[in-house]
């Protein structure tokens, strides 16, 4: 059983009378500790694909199993505990709530899970740390720079220990030297056994993933697996039909 | 989320938007300090009245003659005569009953007043000596009426200060002679300067015995008879007797009224309690209104922090956390508002008693209460739109806006 089981999964949005298929009928197999980059034009529909990994969407048609559970048909609080537990999100963006200090963005998802705050205080200092965030536990987002936002952004991510982490362009507001760094971040918690999955749309980092996705008008065009790095059977990485 | 989490979040997004947040909180606290500073104008005028009445003494029962029909149109109302009048005698007969302690028949009328060549115009009230004590009166100079029979017109008078320095600038009054109307009189007494009393001050008064002044206007009858009961507790028991005794004194006829200072009292409380109760009415409008704009600052909150609610989604909030942070964070600003506005509306009530000492300005219990309650469900009742719509946001959209 793989981690994260899609059968033909459809999603389709409406505008006006247009219909706009997003997804049709993927179908794909990602086991866990796996190290995934989705690319493709803009509107092949990778974004559309990493909400619904991450449960922010659901699809018109299809089944999604994530570690064997069917995740499609839980109610909008239960597909929330699974994010909260499973599901770890780093954006291109950041996201990160201007009002709170990097230690309280952090905190975070402890707060919503209901950790009492005893609980929550050594966890906090200790992804600081992990981080190199020591100095700026503090600081609000606009005192931190790029990459140290984006840095506390997977501090957050990970604190409750997820099963997977996707990223929607992690590097996509930051220079060079820093993206490189976010890159290697993430790419550590990947080699300690975090599934890994990113949307880019860079070549350079694209090319970094065992395994390479390439979409176009919302279907798999290419399923790509370095020879160096395959862990798993193969055929599982495939997109080949469910048996 | 804990709820000490849920209100920690709370306070931050409220204090994250100081200028926001202190408007909101202006504009529920002026509804809040409008509620407290009327109430507390009305109430003090209530209480202003009823402590004017019981300055008059509270267990007085006051007798008027002839009897006023509440019970619409009957028969006798086409045959009945003028009533009879109250006498001496029956004020006489009151001063016997067991549950009564003080009688002061009141005869009443208009007389110049002459000392020499100076001429005035007072009132006359023809009385006993009981009246004194009756009406709290305190005597200055002299001496008061003296206790005698009612039917006995001794040529002596009492007058009030003002009337004294008028009439006798700089000089002794007692013993001196004046001229009211044709009858010579001996002033024997001088009441102290009060000013207090409803409608009419005792300072321009000229108190003689009732026979005086009946001889004086040409009358027999009386205008009022005041009873004192033997206590406050006594009061509905004497008026039964002096109902019964007065009724057996006039064939069984109940052409008199017999009033309590505790009806008219009542009429009074009842009469501006209504209004401090309208007027509270009024000034919760405004607190209606504050609730509204607590919606609109609330909705514009959603709006502006629309990616921030999607990622607290994607961070694996339920959609009732989501609710219930803003849910606190509207009743917190009305809550704060609520604080504000009890704490300026008592300085505004302290400012009105520091204006008009003799207004016992203080705002009433259940207008503070229903004031901060009205204020707390505006702001939450008014939370729950934004709230839902909060929570109601699709993650995937929220968080693609910036």
């Amino acid at each position: 059983m793989a981690q994260i089981e899609l059968d033909h999964i459809d999603r389709i949005f409406r505008l006006g009378d247009s219909e706009v298929h997003a997804l049709r009928d993927v179908t794909l197999r990602i086991e866990a500790g796996e190290y995934v980059s989705v690319m493709g034009p803009s509107g092949s529909g990778k974004s559309t694909l990493l909400n619904l990994l991450g449960l922010l969407d659901r699809p018109n048609a299809g089944a999604y199993r994530l570690e064997g559970r069917d995740v499609t048909t839980l109610s909008p609080d239960e597909q929330a505990t699974v994010r909260s537990a499973r599901i770890g999100f780093v954006f291109q963006s950041f996201h990160l709530v201007p009002r709170l200090s990097a230690a309280e963005n952090i905190g975070l998802p402890l707060v919503l899970a209901g950790v009492p705050a005893a609980e929550r205080a050594p966890r906090v200092t200790q992804a600081l740390d992990d981080f190199g965030l020591e100095g700026r536990a503090h600081h609000r987002p606009d005192e931190l720079s790029g990459g140290q936002r984006q840095r506390v952004a997977i501090a957050r991510a990970t604190i409750m220990r997820p099963a997977m982490l996707l990223a929607d362009e992690p590097t996509g507001n930051l220079d060079r030297a820093t993206g490189h760094e976010v890159t290697a971040l993430l790419e550590a918690l990947n080699a300690a056994g975090t599934t890994l999955i990113v949307v880019t749309h860079d070549p350079a980092m694209g090319e970094r993933a065992r395994r390479r996705i390439l979409m176009e008008d919302g279907a798999i065009r290419q399923d790509l697996r370095a020879a160096a790095a395959a862990p798993e059977s193969p055929g599982s990485g495939s997109t080949a039909p469910p048996p | 989320m804990t709820p000490a989490d849920t209100l920690r979040f709370a306070t931050r997004a409220a204090t994250a938007w100081p200028l926001r947040t202190a408007l909101m909180m202006l504009a529920m606290s002026i509804g809040v300090a409008a509620v407290v500073v009327l109430t507390a104008l009305g109430d003090g005028a209530r209480r202003y009245v009823v402590n004017e009445f019981s300055a008059l003494g509270a267990s007085l029962l006051i007798v008027l003659p002839g009897r006023t029909e509440t019970g619409g149109v009957n028969a006798g109302s086409f045959v009945s005569s003028t009533p009879r009048e109250l006498t001496n005698a029956d004020a006489a007969a009151l001063l016997r009953l067991s549950l009564v302690q003080r009688v002061a028949p009141l005869a009443v009328g208009n007389a110049e007043i002459a000392v020499g060549g100076r001429l005035r115009e007072a009132t006359v009230v023809g009385t006993s000596a009981d009246f004194l004590e009756l009406r709290g009166l305190r005597i200055g100079q002299g001496s008061f009426l003296p206790r005698e029979d009612f039917n006995r017109a001794s040529a002596v008078a009492v007058i009030g200060d003002t009337l004294r320095s008028e009439l006798f600038p700089g000089q002794g009054a007692v013993g001196r002679m004046i001229r009211v109307g044709d009858t010579r009189l001996r002033v024997i007494g001088v009441l102290a300067p009060s000013g207090r009393g409803l409608g009419m001050t005792t300072d321009e008064l000229v108190l003689v015995p009732v026979a005086t002044a009946q001889a004086m206007f040409d009358t027999s009858g009386l205008f009022r008879i005041f009873v004192e009961a033997r206590g406050r507790e006594a009061l509905p028991g004497a008026q039964r007797q002096v109902e019964e005794r007065l009724r057996a004194r006039r064939d069984g006829e109940l052409d008199f009224t017999v009033i309590t200072q505790d009806a008219v009292l009542g009429t009074f409380d009842r009469i501006l309690g209504a209004l401090t109760l309208g007027v509270a009415g009024i000034a919760a409008i405004s607190l209606a209104v504050a609730g509204i704009l607590v919606m609109n600052v609330m909705l514009v909150a959603v709006t502006q922090r629309t990616a921030e609610i999607g990622l607290l989604k994607a961070l694996g909030a339920r959609a009732g956390t989501i609710r219930a942070a803003f849910l606190a964070e509207a009743a917190l600003l009305s809550v704060a508002g609520a604080l504000a506005g009890f704490a300026l509306g008592h300085a505004g009530a302290w400012g009105v008693r520091l204006a008009f000492p003799e207004l016992p300005a203080w705002p009433p219990d259940w207008a503070v209460v229903a004031a901060l309650a009205t204020a707390l469900g505006t702001g939450v009742l008014f939370g729950v739109l934004p709230a839902r719509r909060a929570a109601r946001l699709d993650a995937v959209q929220a968080l693609s806006k910036r």
